[in-house]
């Protein structure tokens, strides 16, 4: 079936060409400065030790795992609508993977013995089960999507050796969101991630922002490939989506609330430093550099959910369209650059020391995210040919 | 029979070329020397069930009292001085009260302290980078030090996540090209301890090389040699160590107890 993917418009090709460009670039500028030089070209340092790369990894697991909500009504529901768009959702899910696994090796200080993870296996470690649990969920996916795409390629339902894999799928996509909540969540001392609700807030904003994206690039494949996903199953979707992004909302109002109820500062203070900025007691220096792009983050959240909630506005697809725009941007703020800096700020020693990312981390960001596309175009093509090939 | 270096990495290679593996030839072949070998040079090694160490904050009046301790620590352990603080490397270090005693904070600690505290890693009972550490680099040993292992450590930085207090440090860069030599010339100052590569996390390890020759620790023993003194060490599972005796004769805090990492580190204040 890959060879599907050898042949293209030029379009097709050119936005190949563009992918590969950035992520060329990507390599040069890790191999040629972050590998000789270390982590020190980034701007993460002795207290914000995890920075912009982790935070994209955390944003794409929940990509990742929301390939189930089109997996779950379609396999467990047999929700028919769902039918062309589900292979699309799984191969989406194998490109957030991929993207999530780089992310960690770029962001790793000893990249070359990665494998230590295996030679040692550490239970009573989180990262281990990460590692475990997306790894699983990268091959379960390859090998659903893979076998449902041949059997429908060959005229055949999806084989039936595959169904308990489907199945197995589900629970563990909610796993690889929830184990990486646990990454945050369980350590003493990190009061912003101090909280039971770090896992289901994962799932909320993934179920929201990976449908989001799903839908946006299901629309663009309709554009430029005959293959449609269909009406009835993008306006699901959009349900989908909109009852996430109030859940989303919801959850970190529950966040505010028992932060500045309870008036204990440990609790208060990462959400007064990302949304008004807090001042150093030591140095009396006032920092904030994250206040307008949380403002924004939680107005676009908002609005989005304005934009979505009326069902004769959301039926519009321009409308929902531009809707998921504000759903992508206003989660991917919140969780891809407030989650991360707003868990180490303050430090643990309460001094406010800001983390921004210097251009070299954000070039290497940009290159994993067009290596990810890069595989998902791929995949995609092979998805719509496929299946154009089948209704021809 | 003893070893030597070189006899050892004979008998070490051929046996590994004869697919026996490290020590498992040592005793097939000599049973028992290496074991005994490995006792018989560390005869006035110090032995605890669980070194800890109190602080008496009210010893350290002038900045010179911190210095000579942060000093003798990082040129015992070769920690480079450099300039970025983003990105500096510590072991042992002094802050205000507040900030080391998060908890403690009020409005007029200011009036009465303006002091400064000694801080380094807690070696806690339950320590927290231990759990998380993907590899088991960072380890607790049988007496209590939270010790690292730089050559399984893959910086991943879970353990400075994890760790409450700030106590350790990421090699951000190649620390030998890091290091300012006009202020700190003789790095690497050490040539018996290991410096560290670049991508690897460190912090303070008690001086679990320097008690297995019989010393105490480079800090303890830069206080006391000042004379400005203020650190005892030894077992708290010893009830006539100095520092049983010091947390007997004084009431004694712990940094951020509600985490319940239970921090071997006490401070007189």
């Amino acid at each position: 079936m890959l060879e599907t993917a050898l042949k293209g418009s030029k379009k097709y090709w050119l936005w190949l060409g563009f992918l590969f460009g950035l992520h060329v670039i990507g390599v040069i500028i890790y191999f040629g400065w972050q590998w000789p030089k270390g982590l020190m070209i980034t701007g993460l340092g002795r207290d914000t030790s995890w920075g912009f790369y982790i935070a994209q990894f955390t944003y794409l697991v929940g990509v990742a795992a929301s390939g189930v909500m089109v997996v779950l009504p379609y396999y467990l529901h047999h929700y028919k609508k769902f039918g062309r768009i589900t292979v699309l959702g799984e191969f989406l899910a194998i490109s957030a993977v991929v993207m999530c696994l780089l992310f960690i090796v770029v962001d790793m200080g000893k990249p070359d013995r990665a494998l230590n993870i295996i030679l040692h296996p550490t239970p009573n470690s989180i990262l281990f089960w990460d590692f475990v649990v997306l790894n699983g969920y990268l091959m379960i996916n390859l090998v659903v999507g893979w076998a449902a795409l041949s059997a429908e390629r060959k005229g055949m339902p999806t084989p039936r050796w595959a169904k308990p894999i489907i199945y197995l799928s589900i629970p563990w996509a909610v796993s690889i969101h929830t184990v990486t909540a646990f990454l945050y969540c369980g350590l003493p001392g990190r009061h912003f991630w101090l909280t039971a609700i770090l896992a289901p807030r994962f799932l909320a904003s993934a179920f929201c922002a990976g449908p989001a994206i799903l839908l946006l690039v299901a629309m663009i494949v309709r554009k430029v490939t005959k293959f449609d996903a269909g009406k009835e199953a993008i306006q699901t979707l959009g349900k989908i989506i909109t009852y996430c992004i109030i859940l989303n909302v919801f959850f970190l109002a529950l966040e505010f609330f028992t932060a500045y109820y309870s008036n204990i500062p440990g609790h208060m203070q990462h959400l007064t430093y990302l949304f008004a900025g807090l001042t150093d007691h030591a140095t009396g220096v006032w920092h904030g550099t994250y206040v307008p792009w949380m403002w924004a983050s939680v107005i676009l959240m908002l609005a989005a959910i304005v934009v979505l909630v009326p069902p004769k506005w959301r039926a519009n697809e321009k409308v929902l369209a531009f809707g998921c725009i504000l759903v992508v941007i206003g989660t991917w703020i919140d969780k891809g650059m407030g989650m991360i800096a707003g868990g180490f700020t303050p430090n643990p020693m309460h001094q406010v020391v800001e983390y921004i990312p210097t251009g070299k981390e954000l070039m290497i960001s940009l290159a994993v995210w067009a290596t990810g596309f890069l595989i998902l175009t791929i995949l995609f093509k092979v998805a719509t040919t496929v299946k154009e090939e089948v209704e021809a | 029979m003893a070893f030597n270096r070189r006899q050892f990495l004979k008998v070490a290679g051929l046996s590994t070329a004869l697919g026996l593996g490290g020590k498992g030839a040592f005793e097939l072949l000599w049973p028992g020397e290496v074991g005994a070998t490995e006792l018989a040079t560390r005869p006035r090694a110090l032995h605890g069930k669980r070194w800890g160490m109190v602080i008496d904050t009210r010893k350290f009046k002038k900045p010179e009292d911190f210095e000579v301790c942060t000093k003798a620590c990082h040129q015992a352990h070769n920690v480079p001085y450099i300039k970025t603080k983003r990105i500096e490397i510590k072991w042992i270090w002094s802050a205000y009260f507040f900030q080391a005693f998060t908890d403690q904070e009020n409005a007029y600690l200011g009036e009465t302290n303006e002091g400064q505290v000694l801080l380094l890693c807690n070696h806690c009972d339950k320590p927290p980078c231990v759990r998380v550490c993907p590899t088991k680099a960072t380890f607790q040993r049988e007496d209590g030090i939270v010790f690292m292992d730089f050559h399984r450590c893959i910086g991943c930085r879970f353990c400075m996540a994890a760790c409450p207090y700030g106590s350790r440090s990421f090699n951000f860069g190649d620390p030998r090209k890091l290091n300012d030599q006009a202020i700190n010339p003789k790095f690497p100052s050490n040539g018996d301890f290991p410096t560290r590569t670049k991508g690897v996390v460190e912090k303070c390890n008690f001086c679990a090389e320097r008690l297995a020759q019989g010393l105490l620790p480079a800090c303890v023993e830069a206080s006391r040699k000042h004379g400005s003194g203020g650190l005892y060490f030894g077992d708290l599972a010893d009830p006539n160590s100095e520092v049983r005796r010091a947390l007997r004769q004084h009431f004694t805090i712990r940094r951020k107890p509600s985490l319940g990492t239970h921090p071997s580190v006490f401070y007189i204040v």
